[in-house]
């Protein structure tokens, strides 16, 4: 792109966001789970992405009061009420092997404890960084001989709920180097990628902005500790690749699927900006 | 019945003669407003739980009428009195018929 | 006097904004509160009203009533496509005559709680709830 088209695009851009300028300060507070783990929200930004940013924000600081406390209860946090539906999953055999995740696995709160911390991850086996839901469906379909979970349905989401629950509170920490360094990169080029007829990037709003207004919502870093989300406006669990897929098409641009290449990696990039912020999801947003 | 709803209560687990205990209950649930409409703009037909009850060894705490303005997955917390040991019983009613039931037993000490 | 084009025109715009006019104008929430109370004098306070400034969102917004000697709160929405919301009635166990829920709320409204106390008088409490639409909803 010439320097002229890109001055242009540039300056349309700043001066819609000028428009709705009002910076909100993430909020000044701490989250403890139900009055004994306390959790990393804010922490110095990683290595490798400390030349952009300082501190890194958990989403949870840019939502207002009552959000934020509604998460600091099990019972208060609509999330876990999913956590609880995937537990019965989680015993229930299925497949033409007639086993449950229990079969092997045994009692999640055990055997899932420092999972999702380090999810998206290299898997040598495969040749291929997984996500956990990719690593779920693998499971159900060459060890349970099950029929494999829609990628963003509810089943998988809770699910997804149920193994985040359990790391609650460890510090997030993908690997961004070995072999899972050339997605991490393919990952990296596309937060920072215009796209779409808004001719927007991730970085555009939620390193450029986050703290901004845009509208009426309070612009956050687009960290995903928090994920599976459960938002306000639609009463459920999200996924990322859920989520990823929306903010594409929030820059008017065709979307990648959940599960392609592209989320996997995109996943894995924007994981790696939260390396130090505690596990949180279930979470609740707006 | 409607699909996948399920009740959870949060009780103390022991309370002293007298005592007010906080008491609170979530039930997944869609509450289907009535208000909506599906792709063809035909009105998705109202599906909510309208009433809400806890009672304490028989005794009633609380009887709530429920409208469509509830959110999806009712979230009510409020306040009992404990004269003595016993169960909690709370119970939710569906417009199709259905009713969701579930209790919790609480200690005097 | 002759009629002039002028005229007819003025006069049929009168007409219309004549027509327009609600004879009997019901504000919205008259109804429930008047089945509620039987048309007796509502007092202002003794009734606490807690719901936040800005919803994060219209879809769960979280609100808390109480009144001292209640025994029933009716909560109304009266920008809402209907106002009722829920009716909170308290069993001889109830202790503080309070409840917190979660509600939907259809655009920037006022909440009303009316209490029905014990010795059969009438409070309430009304509360402002913004509500917006968020920037990015994805």
């Amino acid at each position: 792109m010439n320097i002229t088209k890109r001055l242009v695009s540039g300056t349309v851009v700043a001066s819609v966001i000028a428009l709705g300028t009002a910076f909100a300060e993430p909020a000044d507070d701490t989250l403890t789970l139900n009055e004994e783990t306390e959790m990393v929200t804010t922490t110095a930004a990683p290595a490798h992405i400390a030349d952009v940013v300082d501190t890194i924000y958990s989403g949870w600081h840019f939502r207002g009061e009552e959000t934020r406390r509604m998460q600091e209860d099990d019972f208060d946090n609509p999330g876990m009420i999913f956590v609880e539906q995937a537990m019965d999953a989680w015993e229930t055999p299925e497949g033409t092997e007639n086993k449950s995740c229990a079969t092997c696995h045994e009692a999640a709160e055990d055997s899932m404890v420092g999972v999702r911390a380090t999810y998206p991850k290299w898997n040598e086996a495969a040749g291929e960084v997984r996500t956990v839901e990719m690593q779920i469906n693998e499971c159900r379909e060459n060890r349970m001989g099950a029929e494999p979970w829609k990628y963003t349905g509810g089943d998988m989401v809770n699910m997804t709920a149920l193994i985040a629950s359990v790391s609650r509170g460890l510090p997030v920490n993908v690997a961004i180097d070995g072999p899972a360094q050339s997605t991490w990169e393919a990952g990296k080029d596309l937060y920072y990628t215009r796209t779409g007829q808004l001719e927007l990037s991730c970085a555009n709003c939620h390193e450029d902005n986050y703290g901004n207004m845009i509208r009426a919502d309070h612009l956050s870093q687009g960290q995903i500790n928090g994920f599976p989300v459960y938002r306000l406006k639609n009463t459920k669990l999200n996924s990322v690749h859920a989520r990823f897929k929306g903010c594409v098409r929030d820059t008017r641009a065709e979307t990648y699927k959940p599960g392609s290449p592209e989320f996997v990696a995109l996943e894995l990039y924007v994981a790696s900006r939260g390396n130090g912020l505690s596990v949180e999801g279930p979470s609740i947003r707006n | 019945m409607a699909k996948d709803v399920k009740p959870r209560v949060k009780v103390p687990k022991t309370a002293a003669v007298g005592d007010a205990v906080t008491l609170k209950t979530l039930i997944s649930h869609k509450m289907e407003s009535g208000q909506r409409k599906d792709k063809e703009g035909n009105l998705i037909p109202r599906s909510i739980i309208n009433r809400f009850t806890c009672d304490f060894n028989g005794e009633n705490v609380i009887d709530v009428t429920m409208e469509p303005a509830i959110s999806t997955n009712p979230y009510f917390e409020f306040e009992a009195v404990v004269p003595e040991a016993g169960e909690f019983k709370f119970t939710w009613y569906d417009d199709d018929g259905s009713v969701y039931e579930t209790a919790k037993s609480i200690k005097v000490g | 006097m002759k009629l002039t084009r002028r005229d007819a025109i003025a006069l049929g715009a009168g007409a219309v904004v004549v027509a327009a006019l609600p004879v009997h104008a019901m504000a919205p929430g008259d109804e429930q509160i008047a089945a509620f109370t039987g048309g007796a004098d509502i007092a202002e306070g003794g009734v606490t009203l807690n719901a936040p400034e800005i919803a994060e969102n219209g879809n769960t917004v979280p609100i808390e009533v109480s009144a001292d000697g209640a025994a029933e709160i009716m909560v109304l929405a009266l920008g809402n496509p209907t106002p009722p919301v829920a009716t909170f009635k308290f069993g001889p166990l109830s202790a503080s005559r309070s409840a917190s829920t979660r509600i939907r709320l259809a655009q920037t409204q006022d909440i009303l709680a009316v209490a029905k106390m014990e010795d059969g008088s009438f409070a309430k409490a009304t509360a402002t709830v913004k509500v917006t639409i968020g920037g990015c909803g994805g």
